[in-house]
């Protein structure tokens, strides 16, 4: 066998294999995602948005107060870790660029990127939720925040790092001090790839289920208050889903479908402002 | 060539970072409305002893300034001089065009808001008279909302002299401004900078020794941190008094 014929048949198993490894891939994407459209479009009424739920086991009702709890706890985390996570990454970026401190907290905010969910839902229910005597939505957006902040925070530090010094140079040497040639030259160079880092760590919190379960729990009821326990679509479907009512089931679909497009539709926006910006 | 005095160097000595002795007893002195150029090989401290005159190196830890810089007759490297006040007079044009991330209009009016200026007719008028300064007022007038990104690289840089311009200086530094350039733009620059020492006092750093022939008045040649010869531009290119001088402008080395 000659070595162009030996290259040609490695080529084709390298393909085979990793074309196979794709399918595999995409199939359990597709499976998943239509079953949840499948199902979700088939359970999807009117009702379900405008209505509270219906006593257990009758039929009717809605999901109201999951929609309304979710994007309350959504709003408030993201009130509370976007900040936090564009100034700390600013910090980083910039007053301590260079320095030990700045490589260290970006390495533990990389580690804090990846600690389960469950683990942040189980600490703030000891400091938040244990001494306070009851499950309340702040607990939640706070929990949802903590996993908000280092994504936002390493995002900022890897964009303002993008933006060429030679900017900050020219915008020095007109005279600006430091916080404006940061808040007026840098972050307006920096502006569609942060947005879309705040806008995909907002989808990677709008799904996530363990943290709400330890800290806003769950309610039945229409509920504005912050400081009882709320609803949210994701702990509502991790109850309905393993309740025995067929109409939860149903609803359950129906949240999850609901759910999967927001964050669908979040992440795309976040994609279409990374095309945007590479224009 | 005898005009008054802009600014004067002492005794320049400069390190990088605590220890790299990079700029060792600089004396020049700097005319008012002329133009000065440094050349000479690449490190041999041009950009360095550029950037101390508006202070760019304390922008950077551990940087260390002995000597003085007589800027009007003040020490520009004393510790109580407002480096932002010394940057609004001493304005800066980069190596490649460096336009913000913003309209052409904002990019000229960046540095009069700076200085306190808001009000909109002001600044249209301070915009309009930096650009046609700077010679690029016809092509972008239609377009002052468009994207400085927008422009070619030769129009860039001649909106960024606009913006250094717009803050009135009295001094611009140069820092190979024409090295990403076409010869047409490279061009136009040059034209400018003879025009501009009508107001401003130029100091240019280049590579090009053709181009520190055609537009300055004065040339500082230097070598590994060493101010070797400065005089009239003619006499250094013509009849230098250093050996080593003349062997870099026939170009034997460098």
């Amino acid at each position: 066998m000659t070595s162009v014929q030996r290259r040609k048949i490695e080529g084709t198993i390298a393909l085979t294999l990793s074309t196979l490894a794709a399918f595999m891939g995409l199939f359990w994407l597709v499976f998943i995602l239509g079953d949840v459209l499948v199902h979700g479009m088939k359970s999807l009424n009117l009702s379900l948005f405008i209505s509270d739920p219906a006593p257990p086991g009758a039929a009717g009702g809605g999901l109201r107060n999951a929609f309304v709890g979710q994007l309350l706890i959504t709003i408030c985390a993201t009130l509370v870790g976007v900040p936090m996570g564009v100034l700390g990454g600013t910090f980083l970026a910039e007053y301590a660029r260079g320095r030990k401190i700045a490589r260290m907290i970006s390495i533990l905010a990389d580690i804090m990127v990846s600690v389960p969910s469950i683990v942040i839902g189980t600490f703030i229910y000891a400091v938040l939720v244990k001494p306070l005597g009851h499950f309340n939505g702040w607990a939640g957006s706070i929990a949802l925040s903590i996993i908000m902040i280092p994504v936002v925070l390493r995002t900022t530090e890897d964009m303002l790092s993008l933006v060429p010094w030679t900017l900050r140079e020219a915008a020095f040497a007109l005279g600006a001090p430091y916080y404006k040639v940061i808040t007026q030259v840098v972050y307006r160079g920096a502006a569609t790839g942060i947005l879309t880092g705040i806008l995909l760590s907002i989808a990677r919190v709008a799904g996530e289920t363990a943290p709400l379960l330890f800290t806003s729990f769950n309610n039945s009821f229409f509920s504005l208050n912050m400081n009882q326990p709320i609803s949210s679509l994701t702990v509502t479907i991790f109850q309905y889903a393993m309740g025995p009512y067929d109409s939860w089931h149903e609803q359950a679909w129906a949240a999850a479908f609901v759910i999967t497009i927001f964050i669908l539709i979040i992440t795309m926006l976040g994609r279409l402002m990374i095309r945007w910006r590479y224009r | 060539m005898n005009g008054t005095t802009e600014i004067e160097v002492r005794g320049l000595n400069f390190y990088y970072s605590g220890n790299i002795h990079a700029l060792k007893q600089i004396n020049l002195t700097v005319q008012k409305n002329s133009v000065t150029a440094l050349i000479g090989p690449s490190g041999c401290g041009k950009t360095t002893l550029l950037r101390c005159f508006n202070r760019m190196h304390d922008l950077y830890p551990r940087n260390r300034y002995e000597g003085e810089i007589l800027f009007q007759g003040n020490n520009i490297l004393s510790k109580d001089v407002d480096v932002i006040d010394l940057r609004s007079r001493v304005g800066m044009v980069f190596q490649k065009p460096t336009p913000f991330p913003m309209s052409i209009f904002d990019n000229i009016a960046y540095g009069v808001k700076l200085k306190g200026i808001k009000k909109r007719s002001d600044l249209s008028e301070r915009v309009e008279r930096a650009l046609v300064h700077a010679v690029l007022w016809d092509e972008v007038k239609d377009k002052l909302n468009a994207s400085a990104y927008d422009l070619s690289g030769g129009q860039q840089q001649r909106l960024v002299i606009a913006r250094a311009l717009a803050v009135n200086p009295e001094v611009l530094l140069f820092d190979e401004p024409t090295s990403a350039l076409d010869p047409i733009s490279t061009g136009k620059i040059e034209e400018l900078a003879a025009k501009l020492k009508k107001e401003v006092t130029i100091i240019i750093v280049t590579h090009n020794m053709q181009q520190a022939a055609r537009i300055s008045d004065w040339t500082g040649f230097m070598m590994l941190g060493e101010l070797i010869e400065f005089d009239g531009t003619n006499k250094i290119f013509t009849a230098p008094s250093e050996k080593l001088t003349e062997d870099y402008v026939t170009g034997r080395f460098g």
